[in-house]
């Protein structure tokens, strides 16, 4: 079926979107326990190979689930995963065919999962490295579960690393020699160097960084990202095993939280909203930590995988994010945006007024048809009257675009019946493109009208 | 009952329904059922006066009906109630304990134990040292645990490019999922929220037609989300796409739209041609049907429903003259010869020769003159149409000649060289179309036979050809050698108007469902070109003189004004271009523009409309 490994890495996303769903199903009815163990197992090798090769590329939390989408071997592989709530088993579901899937589903992730370690000359099936065991064993102490199982779950707390075949070298980090390929300018070249480098920075997001997760936040999914990103991860010691640090520690720089008001803070690390690891992934940078406060209305969460091409509606938060990738400083634009309102407003009247000369000048426009009519129709001698002219501008380029847009329409008049269809299809479909943008366009700019005149009103109050 | 046992046994009685016997006694006999010749109606009368229908069971081993006794029912009522069949059981007895949990001083069996009970088993201790004896010498294995856990390794280590086989290449991938879009985030940015009714008309869809699967919606913090209920569904119908759905290679048109634009030259290089209004000519109160000008360009007549026809100096849009003829006008038409002035127009049943007295004085002197000259033949001829004398007072108001017909007519057009002229009559006979000589006030029927509804007739400007267009079909007679020529299918529904190239060779038809037809007469009998400009009806289409220009009006107030360029060489076909889309008439009663027309010498249109004006367009 897969005739290469790269063929397999293409299957994958089901694959593991399926594997992540049964590891969650309760270990009782609808499917066997060795199937879901299975599954388990299989999802959190796969997590610890992206933790250990920092392939993980972007995130999204969605109302489905959680998207993650890591980078393997040049193969973007995106998978969801469900919130960790009980299921509510929908009855007009077939899990047969949902088991058998899953079958051949195990069977792919398996051999992809051994390849995937060998190629990181990682231990297959993964074993915690010594160190780490050491460290982790007498904490936990000895009566906490069977060998078996303590070691999966372990594995899935994914905050030791893993063992490998070769001890790890730091010759690893060779950079690259530069093979200039053929046809490649050196502006390319020049660009395919800074995305490596924006690459290499990525990876090392959190590095340095040390977290600590408050038990309301999801667990599993934070802790998989900031290792992904070379961040410290820790969290209550009795959440799950694999905890390496408490929360009194001095060092942690960053603490997750997900409740309204934190009581004691401790000076010294930032307290945050999980949303900020996610959005600071998808930015590729560590955003201001401001918006992301407990208790603060976050920012709008948006979707990495969306790339705007030209033309659609692009949210004022992505270009905001934009300009900050781009090196700019968004402080001095909110000031600016300000300031601009400002201008808006006195745009709006001198609008007001531009339509006002408008009118005027259909009004005259009136006037003269109405002077026309009485010339024409009553053709006795009126006391001849002649009014100024008044001196009309024309735009040279608004007539060129008319005179172009005219022939355009002259043109599609000519064209042949199949191939009209065609044209009014594809331009139809642009059309309601535009549309759309600007109905949302249109929604924004009415919200923030109306969420400005709520601050007005609630300042004069 | 003892001597007719049945021996069939335990079977289905249903297998002996069609036998006259229902088995076998023991010796072997038939056991015949018994005889029944009791219709519905006997038994119901029997059910009603017998009283003891009711315990009357039948065997159906045998067929008999038998009559149960008391004792029988009182049994089959005692069952029926859960009872015990036997009257005299009594299930309520006390229990007599022969085991109980009290351990008692005395034993219920005293027999002493066996002796084998002691001492081991020799049969056993044989199969067990056997079955030691074959573990020892390795003929039994003791069982494993079973290990349910897969082995994986390196399935792809002697990776092969060459062993990538046909079917591969052939295998369809399956289309990735969807990625979410910002709609689908916890926190969207306000503007992708549904509002009220946007959410309603969610709800009121299909749910294969909702472009959305979900319902966008807003969390402050991660919290609060709640799992999301369709999760298995979404997952199971990816299943069932991944394994129902047959996949399919398409090939996208990856078109860019401007490039199915014709290549066509710029309007601006096909210059000159009318591009703006320039006068209005203004004084009909009701639509203007018709529209004519003179030879030299400088006066322009124009008949309406107000029952006038107007004669303007087209400069000026002065109106020179206003002639009541008391009638809708259908047609007018100026004689082409550039000597005589003189217009014809259609009033109802006549046609009138009109002298408009306009212009040089010698010239309309000299046309008064000449129709003034005509001497009566000897011999009066049989016409189809009476040729009457204007009275004095018409003479005044400028008619000369009045030739009536015996039907409404339609349509009047000059022959190029300005003697004869052709009316149309709206009739369904062979007098349909009549050809008229002004000089000798003599008339002929051409046809003999008719050939359909005669929309328009036309001249060859050059040669002795006409042409007539009925509902579908133009013809094309030759009027010398008085035959059909030629039968142009136009592809229209309804031809309206038809105008023809000055060169004589290519022929435009409008029709009523907005197309136009241009022929060439040398290539085929089949249009050259259709065009669909309009959006509605076309009523008129004219051709200029001297300028590769042609324009078509429509019921959709629009005049297109296109170049159509006629070569002269035979191998190059007409290149036509629609250079303009002339607006102005406003609509009404559902009609636009009703005719156009050219200039004799310049490159301007006139086109007359249901709004009561003509206008003109340079």
């Amino acid at each position: 079926r897969y005739p290469t490994f790269v063929d397999a890495l293409r299957d994958l996303d089901d694959a593991l979107s399926m594997c992540f769903l049964f590891s969650t199903f309760p270990r009782t009815g609808k499917c066997h326990v060795q199937t879901i163990q299975l599954c388990r197992r299989l999802a959190v090798e796969f997590l610890n190979y992206v933790v250990a090769s920092q392939s993980l590329r972007k995130v999204f939390l969605s109302i489905k689930g959680i998207y993650y989408q890591a980078e393997v071997l040049g193969q973007p592989i995106t998978w969801i995963t469900p919130y960790a709530f009980a299921h509510d088993h929908p009855t007009d579901v077939d899990y047969r065919v949902m088991a058998t899937f899953t079958e051949f589903y195990t069977t792919l992730l398996g051999f992809v999962n051994f390849r995937l370690y060998q190629s990181l000359n990682l231990l297959y099936p993964p074993k915690i490295d010594g160190q780490a065991d050491v460290e982790v064993k007498p904490a936990e102490g000895k009566d906490y579960a069977m060998d078996s199982e303590s070691y999966l779950e372990k594995l899935s707390a994914l905050s030791a690393s893993l063992a490998r075949v070769v001890a790890p070298t730091h010759e690893d980090e060779v950079e690259m020699d530069e093979f200039p390929v053929e046809g490649e300018t050196a502006e390319q070249m020049d660009a395919r160097k800074k995305e490596q480098e924006a690459l290499e920075k990525h990876k090392k997001l959190f590095e340095g960084l040390r977290f600590f997760l408050n038990r309301e936040v999801p667990r599993e999914p934070l802790a998989f990202i900031i290792r992904c990103f070379g961040g410290q991860v820790s969290w209550d010691k009795s959440l799950c095993i694999g905890a390496t640090y408490d929360v009194s520690d001095p060092s942690i720089t960053h603490q997750i939280v997900d409740r309204p008001r934190v009581e004691k803070q401790v000076v010294g690390r930032y307290y945050l909203q999980p949303q900020w690891v996610f959005d600071s992934v998808n930015a590729k940078l560590c955003l201001p930590v401001a918006d992301y406060f407990p208790g603060v209305l976050l920012p709008p969460h948006l979707s990495p995988f969306v790339t705007e091409q030209e033309g659609d509606y692009i949210p004022p938060e992505k270009l905001k994010l934009l300009a900050m990738q781009r090196g700019e400083n968004p402080d001095d634009e909110s000031e600016e945006e300000e300031e601009e309102e400002e201008e808006e407003e006195e745009e709006e009247d001198n609008n007001d007024k531009e339509e006002e000369e408008e009118e005027d000048e259909s009004e005259e426009e009136m006037k003269l048809k109405k002077m026309e009519e009485q010339k024409t129709q009553s053709n006795k001698a009126l006391p001849v009257k002649v009014t100024a002219g008044k001196l009309r501008l024309e735009d040279k380029q608004r007539l060129e675009q008319e005179q172009q847009s005219e022939e355009k329409r002259l043109a599609i008049m000519m064209m042949k019946k199949r191939e009209k269809y065609l044209y009014k299809k594809i331009m139809f479909g642009k059309k309601r493109k535009v549309r759309e943008a600007n109905k949302l366009a249109a929604k924004r700019k009415a919200h923030d009208t109306a969420v400005k005149e709520e601050k007005k009103k609630s300042k004069k109050a | 009952l003892q001597d007719i046992r049945n021996t069939v046994g335990n079977i289905p009685m249903e297998w002996y329904q069609d036998f006259p016997h229902i088995g076998y006694n023991l010796d072997g006999k038939k056991i015949y059922k018994p005889i029944r010749n009791k219709d519905e109606l006997d038994v119901f009368l029997e059910k009603m006066e017998n009283p003891d229908y009711w315990r009357t069971v039948q065997d159906k081993m045998t067929g008999a009906d038998i009559k149960l006794t008391d004792e029988q029912v009182d049994l089959v009522h005692r069952l029926q109630r859960g009872q015990f069949g036997d009257v005299h059981f009594d299930p309520y007895e006390p229990a007599v304990d022969f085991f109980t949990h009290e351990v008692m001083i005395h034993p219920v069996t005293n027999r002493p134990a066996d002796k084998r009970s002691f001492i081991p088993s020799l049969i056993e201790k044989e199969k067990v040292s056997k079955l030691v004896h074959a573990i020892k010498m390795g003929w039994i294995k003791p069982r494993k645990p079973k290990d349910d856990t897969p082995t994986y390794y390196d399935l792809w280590a002697h990776e092969d490019p060459n062993s990538i086989l046909g079917r591969h290449k052939m295998h369809v991938p399956a289309p990735k999922m969807k990625l979410p879009g910002h709609e689908e985030s916890y926190n969207p940015p306000p503007e992708y929220l549904l509002s009220e009714e946007e959410k309603l008309a969610w709800e009121q869809q299909e749910p294969a037609e909702r472009k959305l699967n979900f319902v966008p919606q807003q969390y402050r913090c991660l919290r609060a989300v709640p799992a999301y209920s369709r999760f298995i569904h979404e997952r199971f119908e990816r299943c069932l796409d991944l394994y129902l759905c047959p996949r399919q290679r398409k090939m996208r048109v990856n078109v860019d739209p401007e490039d199915l634009i014709p290549k066509l030259p710029k309007p601006r290089d096909l210059q000159p041609f009318p591009t703006t209004q320039a006068l209005v000519y203004r004084g009909h109160t009701s639509l203007v049907r018709c529209l004519s000008i003179s030879p030299s360009g400088q006066w322009l007549v124009s008949g309406s429903d107000d029952c006038t026809v107007r004669f303007w100096e087209v400069c000026t849009a002065r109106c020179m003259k206003t002639l009541p003829v008391g009638g809708v006008v259908k047609s007018v038409a100026w004689n082409p010869n550039p000597t005589v002035c003189l217009v014809a127009i259609c009033v109802e049943q006549s046609v009138l020769l009109v002298n408009p007295c306009l212009g040089d004085k010698l010239l309309y002197g000299a046309t008064d003159q000449v129709l003034e000259s005509y001497v009566p033949p000897e011999e009066e001829r049989v016409q189809p149409v009476q040729w009457v004398t204007a009275t004095v007072e018409e003479h005044s108001k400028g008619i000369r000649l009045l030739i009536q017909h015996s039907k409404a007519v339609k349509q009047v057009t000059w022959h190029g060289k300005g003697d004869y002229f052709a009316s149309v009559v709206a009739d369904n006979s062979n007098m349909q179309v009549l050809i008229h000589q002004t000089s000798k006030r003599w008339s002929q029927n051409p046809f003999r036979k008719s050939k359909g509804l005669v929309q328009c007739v036309l001249f060859h400007p050059i040669r002795p050809y006409f042409f007539v267009a009925t509902q579908r079909y133009v013809r094309v007679y030759n009027l010398l050698k008085q035959e059909l020529t030629k039968k142009l299918m136009t592809n229209c529904k309804w031809v309206s108007s038809m105008a023809i190239h000055p060169g004589g060779d290519n022929i435009i038809c409008g029709s009523y469902d907005s197309k136009l037809a241009w022929f060439d007469l040398d290539l085929s009998t089949r249009p050259y070109q259709l065009l669909r400009h309009h959006k509605k009806a076309l009523r008129s289409v004219a051709f200029h003189k001297h300028y590769p220009l042609f324009a078509s009006g429509s019921d959709d107030g629009t005049v297109i004004v296109c170049h159509g360029m006629v070569y002269n060489d035979l191998l190059q076909n007409p290149l036509l271009v629609p250079v303009k889309v002339l607006k102005g008439h406003a609509m009404t009663l559902d009609l636009g523009v009703l005719d156009v027309l050219f200039h004799p010498t310049q490159p301007w249109v006139f086109s007359s409309g249901a709004d009561g004006t003509v206008r003109l367009y340079t």
